[in-house]
């Protein structure tokens, strides 16, 4: 009788229902530590000169970043020392204003070790950079850092 | 007739969906910490400021040009040699060290290395490099001094705290950094026994223009 004919025996297929699962664990855990950009670059991204006497900067929130490069908007010129503050082009005179609005952010207690972090392109001159500390002295904003890469030590 | 079932949902490609957003969170995720070389601004001066009067055999004075040139104590120098120079200079140890906070008296470096000639550096407290740069220099070559100076004194540090606890100063930060209670506060110690004996005092001089 056909009802009860023997069934063939193959290899069981490996049971791939909870590979999903597992993919999506990982995908959750990338989306959690995944930090978007926050301000958009009107620079085009600054080539960082590379060093190998480096410190890290921890705590973020008490980092305020300066970038300085090559306007990606030609009206501002081809030079390397366009200064962008937040979303903006700015100039150094804005460098202060763009310091104490950082620091209404954070405590009281916290102000002393707010750090300012200067991403500047290999190519910018020494003057802009020069331009943007004397304005951080002026609102006394004293720890600074000029972003690297980590180069290979030699 | 037989009984029709309703198929399954095939979910076999919701495996590729998941891994296709996947990949997107890889690619955009950005884990690199901001790590650059720090630099303690010093405060701004009152207008009446006279600044001290410094003996031209402390100071270390590097020059670089808008050509990206160097220039160190009066002569042309190539970036791979500064950092020997800087260490030649700190380590001199030529005479006595500035007087503690206390009043004592300044007591000559008894762990420099140096040749002790009375026209370098006196003491690698009194040491102090000015570095000047054109408005011109480039962003890239003042890093790269900058990042040679501080090498002179990460190997200067490494070596002093290898005599004294057998451990390079890189690795005893790093200690540092981990430990906590009562290992903290004697680590803590040796770290600042080893910063002071070779401080980093870089200046940065107003760049000509």
């Amino acid at each position: 009788m056909s009802k009860f004919k023997k069934k063939k025996k193959g290899m069981p297929a490996v049971n791939t229902a909870s590979l999903p699962d597992i993919v999506f664990m990982l995908l959750f855990f990338f989306m959690v530590t995944t930090t978007m950009r926050e301000t958009s670059l009107q620079i085009e991204a600054p080539r960082l000169p590379s060093a190998t006497e480096i410190k890290k900067l921890e705590h973020k929130s008490l980092v305020s970043t300066i970038y300085v490069g090559k306007a990606k908007d030609q009206k501002y010129g081809t030079a390397y020392n366009r200064i962008q503050l937040n979303d903006k082009i700015a100039t150094p005179e804005d460098v202060p204003s763009f310091i104490l609005r950082a620091r209404e952010e954070v405590s009281e207690g916290e102000i002393p070790f707010m750090t300012t972090s200067i991403k500047a392109d290999k190519e910018s001159s020494v003057g802009t950079i020069t331009d943007i500390r004397i304005k951080l002295r002026d609102v006394n904003a004293l720890k600074l850092s000029y972003s690297t890469q980590t180069g290979a030590d030699n | 007739m037989a009984r029709r079932e309703t198929p399954e949902i095939n979910a076999g490609s919701m495996a590729d969906i998941a891994f296709l957003l996947l990949i997107f969170f890889l690619v955009t995720t950005t884990m690199n910490v901001d790590s650059g070389i720090s630099k303690k601004l010093s405060e701004k001066p009152p207008p009446d400021y006279k600044p001290p009067i410094i003996k031209e055999k402390n100071i270390f004075e590097v020059n670089i040009n808008r050509n990206n040139e160097l220039l160190v104590e009066d002569n042309r120098m190539e970036l791979s040699e500064l950092k020997e120079a800087a260490i030649k200079f700190i380590d001199n140890g030529g005479g006595d060290g500035k007087p503690g906070e206390d009043g004592t008296p300044g007591a000559p470096c008894d762990y420099c290395e140096g040749e002790r000639s009375p026209s370098s550096s006196d003491h690698p407290n009194k040491a102090i490099i000015s570095v000047q740069s054109d408005r011109g220099t480039d962003y890239g070559t003042y890093i790269e001094v900058q990042n040679e100076l501080l090498k002179a004194y990460t190997v200067l540090r490494n070596r002093l705290c290898q005599q004294r606890y057998g451990i390079a100063y890189s690795e005893l930060e790093k200690r540092y950094k981990d430990s906590r209670g009562s290992e903290k506060d004697d680590l803590k110690k040796k770290v600042e026994d080893i910063k002071t004996s070779f401080p980093q005092i870089i200046s940065d001089a107003e760049p000509t223009s």
